[in-house]
C-alpha cells in the first residue's frame, strides 16, 4: 500500500529564510502522524505547500503514490487534503451549513447544495458523534464548536488526509481529548490525520509517529513509543534542555497584592471578571490557570491599572489603591509592574529600535536622561547591559524593535521590568510564541525573581507553565476563580475539570 | 392635501431616490466583497457626463447608458486595481477618483462644447422618456437591481462566496476560490450600477450634463448604505426616505411651518448625514460593516 503522503527535497525559500531545506516526509497511510518543531521551525510552511498555499521552490509531493502538483488549496482539496487551520478559515456571520459548502456549493444556485450539506453534516454527526445545529451562527459557536465546524468542512469536501495546525491551542483540556477521541476515529476509518503541535505531551498522547523539524530541516522521524519528551526535546533545540525548572519548596512572606471581590466589565459592557478574590504573598508565584477568553486578560489588566473595575478593591502592601492612583503610572510607581500578554500589541512599539521599546514606561526616570530630556547614548548603555544578562539576540539595541525573535523580544521587555526591582510582577503569556531555550530561560528568571522575595501572579493558558512555575494555582472560568490548588497536590485532570466551570461544589 | 398631493411627492420623492439607490447598489456589492468605495460620487459623474456626450453624439439615451456604464465601470477598474492588485489604500484611491472626475468632466466638456463644462441640450430620443406609470426605464432598472441583488447575494453561489470573501478573504482563499476574481467582479458590477445612477442624472432627470452635477449624491449614498446595514431591502426604504426629505427640503422652501416658522433648507438637506451620525453612534440598534471591508488581502505566512 503506498503512503498517504511523500514530500521529496521540499526547498522554499522566503527572500534571505530558507524556510524548508531539502525536507523529506513519509506519512503513512492510516496513522496519526506529529510534526514538532519550534516557532520558525518550517512546520507551517511545510502545511502551507502541502495545502497549496504556497509553491514549493523545488521538490517532489506525492499523494497515494501519485506524483501530484499542487498549485492552490483546490488541487490539495482534489487530492483528497483537508486542512484545520490554527486560526480557523470561518466566516462568522454565516451559518455552518453555509461554512461548510463555501467553495463546494454543487451548483449555481445554493438551494441545491444546501440539501446535501445538511444530509452530510447528520451523516458525519451520527459516525463520528461531531453533532453540530446547521443553522448556528459560527461567530456565535464557542471554540471547540468552530473548530468542529472546520473538521466537518473537511471531512465534507472527501478528505482523506487531515492536516491539524495547533489544534488545542485554542481548547480546554476536555475538549482536546474529545478531539483526540475524534482523531482516532478518523484513523480507525482508515483516515490519515498530521498533527503539528508544540505540545509534547500531545504528540505523546495521540500520535503513531512523529516528525522533529528544526531551522527548517527534518531531523528525525521516530515511533513514538520508542521515544520520549525529552529526548523530542532535545531534538527539537539541538541541545539538551530541562523541560522542568527544579525550584524549591519555600515559604511565602507577608501578602503583597490583596484582590477583594473584584468584578470588571469589558468595553462592550459584558461582565468579564465576576467577585475574583485572590492574594499574591512575596516570594510566591500565583498561577492562573484557564482557556482563553475566561476573563484572565481583564483581570491582569486591572490589576496593572489599565481598567477601572465596576466594584471590589485592590489592595498593595496592605493599603487600599485609590481611584487616583488606579493607572499604570500610579502601579509602576508602587512596585507593581507588568510584563503584558501580548507583546506586540501592548509591551513594545514594534517600529521603535528596541533601546526606545525598552524605556516605555519608565521614560521618566532620571537615569535615561536629565528631566524631559532622553539621552539616548544612556538609553543603549541601559539596553546593552540588558541584553547581556538576558543573553538576547542580536545584541543590537539599535535594531528595529520588530527585528527579533519573539523570544528576543519578550527578554527584552522581561528584562525592562524586572530590572526595575518590582514587588510584584503581573506576567501575563510569558512564553507564548518563544522558542524551547528561552522558555527555559525566563522560567528559570521568574524563579530567581520569586526565590527573591518578589511576588508574581502569573496567567497563562499553558497548563504545563502554570503547573511546573506556579506555588499555588488558581483555576478561571467564565470570569469567575473557580478552585485553588496548591500545585504539589493537583493534576491535570483535576484543574481541567475546574477549568471547565466544574466547581467545588459540584465536584 | 388630497391623493394627488400624495402621488405627486411620491413620484417625486421616487424620482429623485433612483441616483441613491444605483449608487448604494453599487456601494453594497463593492463593500460586501471587502473593497470600501468612497468614489461613488466620481463614478457617477464620469457616468453623467459620458452618458450626455454619446447621447448627444448618437442621439439615444440607450447608447447613453451604455457609455455611461463604460466610463464608470472603467475608473471602477482603476480602484480596484489600486485596491485589490497593488493593496493600495482604498480611501486614498477613492479621493482621487472623485478629485479626477470632478477636474476631468469640466475640462473635456469645456474642450469639447465649450459651454463652461456643460454638454447640449438633449432633447427626445436622447433622452429617457416616460415608459410605465410617468417613470423612465432607468427608475425601473434600478428598482429590478434591488431584487437581483437580494438574490444573487443570498440565494446563490456567487453571491455567498462574495459575502464570505468581505468577511473572511483567507477562509475563500483556503476554500480554493480566488479573492481576487470574486473582488474585481464585485468592483465592475458596483461600476456599472454607479453608470446608471449618472446616466439617470444627466440622460433622465436633466437633459445634459452639467459641471459638478452629483453634488454629494455618491456620499449620501455611502450614508444610505450604512443606514442600510449593507442590505439590499433596507437600502431601497432608506434611498426612498431620503429621496422624501429632498422632496420636502424643496416644497418647504419659503413656506413658515405652523409654530416653527420657517425652516432653512439646509436644516432638511442635512437630515440624511445627520441620521446617519445618529446611526453611528449606536441609537438605533448597530451598523457593522462588513469585517473585512477596507482591508487589502496578503496571504500570511
Amino acid at each position: 500500500m503506498p503512503s498517504a503522503i511523500e514530500l521529496h527535497a521540499i526547498n522554499k525559500r522566503f527572500g534571505e529564510v530558507h524556510a524548508n531545506k531539502d525536507v523529506n516526509l513519509t506519512v503513512e497511510r492510516g496513522t496519526i502522524h506529529g510534526i514538532v518543531g519550534e516557532n520558525g521551525a518550517g512546520k507551517s510552511t511545510l502545511m502551507s505547500i502541502l495545502y497549496g498555499f504556497y509553491e514549493a521552490d523545488s521538490g517532489e509531493i506525492r499523494v497515494n503514490g501519485k506524483s501530484v502538483s499542487i498549485r492552490s488549496p483546490n488541487d490539495a482539496i482534489f487530492a483528497g487534503i483537508g486542512m484545520v487551520h490554527q486560526h480557523f478559515m470561518l466566516v462568522e456571520p454565516l451559518t455552518v451549513v453555509e461554512n461548510v459548502m463555501l467553495g463546494a456549493e454543487g451548483g449555481t444556485m445554493l438551494r441545491g447544495g444546501e440539501a446535501k450539506v445538511r444530509a452530510e453534516l447528520a451523516r458525519l454527526a451520527h459516525d463520528y458523534g461531531l453533532e453540530i445545529d446547521p443553522d448556528a451562527i459560527v461567530g456565535e459557536l464557542s471554540v471547540g464548536l468552530q473548530q468542529r465546524v472546520e473538521i466537518l468542512k473537511a471531512l465534507y469536501r472527501g478528505a482523506d488526509i487531515l492536516i491539524l495546525d495547533e489544534p488545542t491551542a485554542v481548547l480546554t483540556p476536555a475538549e482536546a481529548d474529545a478531539l483526540f477521541k475524534l482523531l482516532r476515529a478518523l484513523r480507525a476509518q482508515g483516515k490519515t490525520v498530521v498533527l503539528i503541535t508544540h505540545k509534547l505531551r500531545e504528540i505523546m498522547a495521540v500520535t503513531d509517529r512523529v516528525s522533529v523539524m528544526r531551522r527548517g530541516e527534518m531531523v528525525a522521524t521516530v515511533e513514538t513509543k520508542d521515544t520520549s519528551p525529552p529526548e523530542l526535546a532535545e531534538l527539537m533545540v539541538g541541545r539538551h534542555v530541562l523541560l522542568h525548572v527544579e525550584k524549591s519548596e519555600r515559604e511565602p512572606g507577608a501578602p503583597l497584592l490583596e484582590v477583594d471581590n473584584l468584578s470588571v466589565i469589558d468595553n462592550r459592557g459584558v461582565l468579564r471578571v465576576a467577585n475574583v478574590s485572590l492574594t499574591v504573598r512575596a516570594g510566591e508565584i500565583v498561577g492562573i490557570a484557564g482557556v482563553a477568553g475566561n476573563g484572565q486578560s481583564e483581570l491582569l489588566e486591572t490589576l496593572a491599572g489599565m481598567r477601572q473595575p465596576v466594584l471590589g478593591t485592590i489592595k498593595f502592601e496592605g493599603r487600599e489603591i485609590g481611584f487616583a492612583e488606579h493607572n499604570p503610572h500610579g502601579m509602576r510607581k508602587l512596585g507593581l509592574l507588568h510584563v503584558p500578554e501580548d507583546r506586540l500589541r501592548m509591551g513594545l512599539v514594534s517600529a521603535f529600535p528596541a533601546f526606545e521599546s525598552a524605556a516605555l514606561g519608565f521614560t521618566d526616570d532620571p537615569r535615561l536622561g536629565p528631566g524631559p530630556l532622553l539621552d539616548h547614548d544612556r538609553m543603549i548603555a541601559d539596553l546593552s547591559s540588558k541584553m547581556e544578562a538576558y543573553d538576547v539576540r542580536p545584541r543590537a539595541p539599535r535594531l528595529k524593535s520588530s527585528k527579533f525573535s519573539g523570544g528576543n523580544q519578550q527578554k527584552i521587555v522581561l528584562a525592562r521590568e524586572i530590572e526595575r526591582n518590582p514587588k510584584v510582577l503581573l506576567v501575563g503569556q510569558p512564553t507564548r510564541g518563544v522558542d524551547i531555550g528561552a522558555i527555559e530561560f525566563i522560567h528559570r528568571r521568574l524563579i530567581a525573581l520569586r526565590d527573591a522575595g518578589v511576588g508574581i501572579l502569573l496567567v497563562s493558558v499553558e497548563l504545563d507553565e502554570i503547573m511546573n512555575l506556579s506555588d499555588r494555582i488558581l483555576t478561571m472560568c467564565g470570569g469567575q476563580i473557580t478552585g485553588e490548588r496548591k500545585a504539589s497536590e493537583t493534576d491535570e485532570q483535576d484543574l481541567g475539570l475546574l477549568m471547565a466551570g466544574v466547581t467545588e461544589q459540584a465536584a | 392635501m388630497d391623493l394627488s398631493f400624495f402621488v405627486t411627492v411620491f413620484d417625486s420623492s421616487l424620482r429623485l431616490s433612483i441616483p441613491l439607490l444605483a449608487a448604494c447598489l453599487a456601494g453594497l456589492w463593492s463593500e460586501r466583497s471587502g473593497v470600501v468605495d468612497i468614489g461613488l460620487e466620481g463614478k457617477m459623474l464620469v457616468a453623467a457626463f459620458a452618458a450626455a456626450a454619446a447621447a448627444h453624439a448618437f442621439g439615444s439615451a440607450w447608447i447613453g447608458l451604455l457609455a455611461g456604464i463604460g466610463a464608470s465601470v472603467a475608473f471602477a477598474l482603476i480602484h480596484g486595481f489600486a485596491s485589490i492588485s497593488q493593496r493600495g489604500n482604498q480611501i486614498v484611491s477613492g479621493v482621487a477618483i472623485n478629485m479626477l472626475a470632478v477636474g476631468l468632466t469640466a475640462i473635456v466638456g469645456n474642450a469639447w462644447y465649450g459651454q463652461g463644462g456643460r454638454t447640449p441640450p438633449l432633447e427626445g430620443a436622447e433622452r429617457f422618456g416616460e415608459v410605465f406609470l410617468g417613470h423612465s426605464a432607468p427608475v425601473y432598472i434600478a428598482l429590478l437591481a434591488v431584487v437581483v441583488t437580494w438574490f444573487v447575494l443570498g440565494k446563490t453561489r456567487f453571491g455567498l462566496r462574495l459575502r464570505a470573501v468581505g468577511e473572511n478573504p483567507a477562509a475563500v482563499d483556503t476554500a480554493g476560490i480566488s479573492v481576487t476574481k470574486l473582488r474585481y467582479a464585485a468592483v465592475v458590477i458596483c461600476g456599472a450600477l454607479c453608470g446608471l445612477a449618472g446616466t439617470y442624472l444627466s440622460v433622465g432627470q436633466s437633459a445634459g450634463f452639467l459641471p459638478n452635477m452629483t453634488a454629494g449624491k455618491g456620499f449620501i449614498a455611502l450614508a444610505a448604505l450604512i443606514f442600510a446595514k449593507w442590505r439590499a431591502w433596507p437600502a431601497l426604504g432608506t434611498c426612498f426616505l431620503f429621496g422624501v426629505l429632498e422632496v420636502a427640503a424643496i416644497r418647504l422652501q419659503g413656506i413658515a411651518l405652523p409654530g416653527i416658522g420657517e425652516v432653512p433648507v439646509q436644516a432638511i438637506q442635512a437630515l440624511p448625514y445627520l441620521m446617519t451620525v445618529i446611526l453611528l453612534a449606536g441609537v438605533i440598534g448597530k451598523a457593522i460593516p462588513p469585517r473585512a471591508s477596507g482591508v487589502p488581502y496578503v496571504k500570511e505566512r
